[in-house]
């Protein structure tokens, strides 16, 4: 493959007009350099927005009871009910592909009044009854002691994990809280952990959270068998928003719900809202790799151009040198090999450009601090070799006009121009 | 070495046909110098072209050392111009970006030589017409007469077994036409055939052959004493 005469020749025709080449490579290196910076930009956007999702499970969907609308089996509308831990079990039992199913009961403390007391100290804190697995699907990080576990939840003990925002509220700075009290609406729970959440993980408010043990809650806020609400991730390979309609069926007809009662039991799926997103990133990513690869296809036409005017202008070098015995493939493969150099060169000069404007913009952003919806602009390796080959593959194309056209020309005809 | 039966050859114009050769019928053998003359418009190039294998013939049998060329594809008239023909021009052809000795070695290359055993050769060439000193130069920086002792050189590279020169003097000023054809007539006497078309009559006269053409046909064809151009030299 490597042919020294071939490529001083390549590189003897490209450079005896090096403006015009100059020129020409311009229009490939925009072509890619857009390509690039867009990619880059929508992986930005995404990036940022995925960052507010956050390390949440995003296979999830979260499920609480309202009242019916429809009577049935001769229960009126207007009911009132709830979910049961048994639930739990029926979900499990009915609905393949379950990961985690976590019950949850809450007190709020959101806007409401302090519900949380320590000595003199008190807040309105979200106070969470909680199963282990819940940290799989609201993730955070335990900065001392442990989580939960389930001898807390077969023993009912009464144990709570505070957050940063809590243990700052509630505690002086450096003083020791594993093993301390706190008051939780009047019940003692012993602080055996604490936690904190990244930045997206529900902000300011999510590092103000409790979470005891959901059979402790239960007992101590006489919630019996009762469940709040669920949080309920799917296994990876299966979608929780084609699961969601069994599990909602199974309810209904654990609850004595009309089937056709769409309002009784209120869910939000994560995933949906996700793969709403998601696609909006995949239609952006179309929208660069057309815009781009569209600005690039006018590069690639003026390649084809110069390439055309090159062998307009070789016509009778190519005569000569058919008439000295050259193959006519090797001739075409001359000007395939130019076009295809020229191409990839500027293609490289305009991703190295775009990487530098990419890696500018990450420098800058570093410099200023987070932008909301936007971070980390970047393009994959994947992408950069994708482009290589979307050059090598127009270069040929840009050659191949040119090409045919410089063997078709007969050498006589050739010789004949004077 | 050569040998033509009845080639027809004419070119469409339009609606008219233009009837270039109109039955020619010769034989070249090895070791020939022959003289193709004739006004222009004798058709004396399109059949150096036919000859050459740059043009095909409507008609006729062209054989050359016992090959018969005859609807060749672009890749086997490559192939046969490369191994059995050399071209000389009146304006030269060299490429003009390549130096005397890139030029000379060109032929060898698409026989595939390797690099050095080309550039040798090619030097060993360029050392016979009296320009090794002048190897790196471009043609550019070459007189005339130079460039077509480079182009000779170049002909001769490939060892083919005919040399066809069109108008090989037709560009140069006389002294220097005669020591062209000096160079061409020690080329024959080494025994290679060599075919050279021209208008001129004191040109003709330095072949050992001349073919007199008018419109399409052969009209006298005859051997000569062979004038020796060192004596112009």
């Amino acid at each position: 493959m490597f042919n020294r005469d071939r490529w001083r020749e390549i590189l003897e025709v490209l450079t005896t007009n090096v403006w015009r080449t100059i020129f020409t490579a311009f229009g490939v290196c925009w072509g890619i350099f857009i390509l690039i910076v867009l990619l880059a930009a929508g992986k930005g956007l995404e990036n940022g927005i995925k960052k507010d999702f956050g390390d949440i499970a995003t296979n999830t969907m979260f499920m609480w009871t309202r009242a019916t609308t429809k009577p049935y089996e001769g229960l009126p509308m207007g009911r009132s009910f709830e979910f049961k831990l048994s639930d739990v079990q029926a979900i499990q039992d009915n609905v393949p592909n379950m990961r985690f199913i976590s019950p949850r009961n809450e007190l709020s403390g959101f806007q409401g009044s302090n519900n949380v007391v320590r000595g003199i100290r008190a807040g309105a804190y979200n106070v969470y009854g909680d199963y282990p697995e819940i940290i799989n699907q609201d993730p955070m990080t335990v900065t001392s002691g442990r989580f939960l576990n389930l001898n807390d939840i077969q023993d009912k003990r009464k144990v709570a994990i505070i957050g940063q925002g809590v243990k700052d509220d509630l505690y002086d700075k450096g003083e020791e809280v594993l093993g301390t009290y706190i008051k939780i609406q009047g019940v003692n729970f012993m602080v055996i952990g604490t936690y904190k959440k990244n930045d997206s993980g529900g902000g300011e408010e999510g590092q103000k959270e409790i979470f005891v043990p959901f059979t402790s809650f239960s007992q101590a806020f006489n919630r019996g068998e009762n469940v709040g609400w669920m949080a309920i991730t799917a296994n990876d390979g299966s979608s929780i928003s084609q699961l969601k309609d069994k599990i909602i069926k199974v309810m209904k007809e654990r609850h004595k719900v009309h089937p056709e009662d769409t309002r009784a039991i209120g869910y939000f799926d994560l995933y949906e809202q996700y793969n709403r997103v998601e696609s909006l990133f995949g239609a952006l990513k179309g929208v660069a790799y057309i815009v781009g690869i569209m600005v690039l296809l006018s590069g690639i036409i003026g390649v084809s151009n110069i390439m055309l005017i090159v062998v307009k202008e070789r016509t009778k070098e190519i005569g000569i040198r058919r008439a000295l015995g050259e193959q006519p493939w090797s001739i075409k493969k001359q000007i395939l090999m130019e076009s295809i150099f020229l191409t990839i060169i500027s293609g490289m000069v305009g991703i190295i450009f775009g990487a530098l404007v990419i890696y500018g913009i990450n420098s800058l952003l570093d410099s200023v601090g987070p932008v909301d919806m936007f971070m980390n602009p970047s393009v994959s390796v994947g992408v950069v070799s994708g482009a290589l080959l979307i050059l090598m593959i127009s270069g040929l194309l840009a050659g191949f006009i040119p090409a045919q056209s410089a063997i078709r020309v007969r050498p006589i005809e050739a010789l004949r121009t004077e | 070495m050569i040998e033509i039966k009845d080639l027809h050859k004419s070119y469409k114009m339009g609606n008219n046909s233009l009837h270039v050769l109109k039955g020619i019928n010769f034989k070249v053998n090895e070791g020939e110098l022959v003289a193709i003359m004739g006004s222009s418009g004798s058709g004396k190039s399109t059949l150096l072209n036919i000859l050459g294998m740059l043009d095909g013939a409507d008609s006729g049998e062209y054989t050359l050392d016992g090959v018969p060329i005859k609807n060749l594809s672009e890749t086997k008239a490559a192939e046969y111009r490369n191994k059995f023909l050399g071209f000389i021009f009146q304006s030269f052809n060299l490429i003009n970006y390549k130096s005397a000795l890139e030029n000379v070695a060109l032929p060898l290359y698409y026989q595939k030589v390797p690099r050095k055993e080309r550039q040798e050769k090619a030097m060993q060439y360029l050392e016979r017409v009296g320009l090794k000193p002048w190897a790196d130069h471009l043609p550019s920086e070459l007189s005339g007469g130079q460039k077509q002792r480079v182009a000779i050189a170049r002909a001769m590279a490939a060892e083919p077994k005919v040399l066809l020169a069109d108008e090989p003097t037709g560009a140069l000023d006389s002294t220097t036409s005669y020591e062209v054809m000096d160079l061409i007539q020690k080329i024959n006497d080494e025994g290679n055939t060599i075919l050279v078309v021209t208008h001129e009559e004191d040109i003709a006269h330095m072949c050992k052959r001349i073919v007199h053409l008018k419109d399409g046909i052969i009209v006298e064809d005859k051997k000569i004493e062979q004038v020796r151009a060192e004596q112009y030299v």
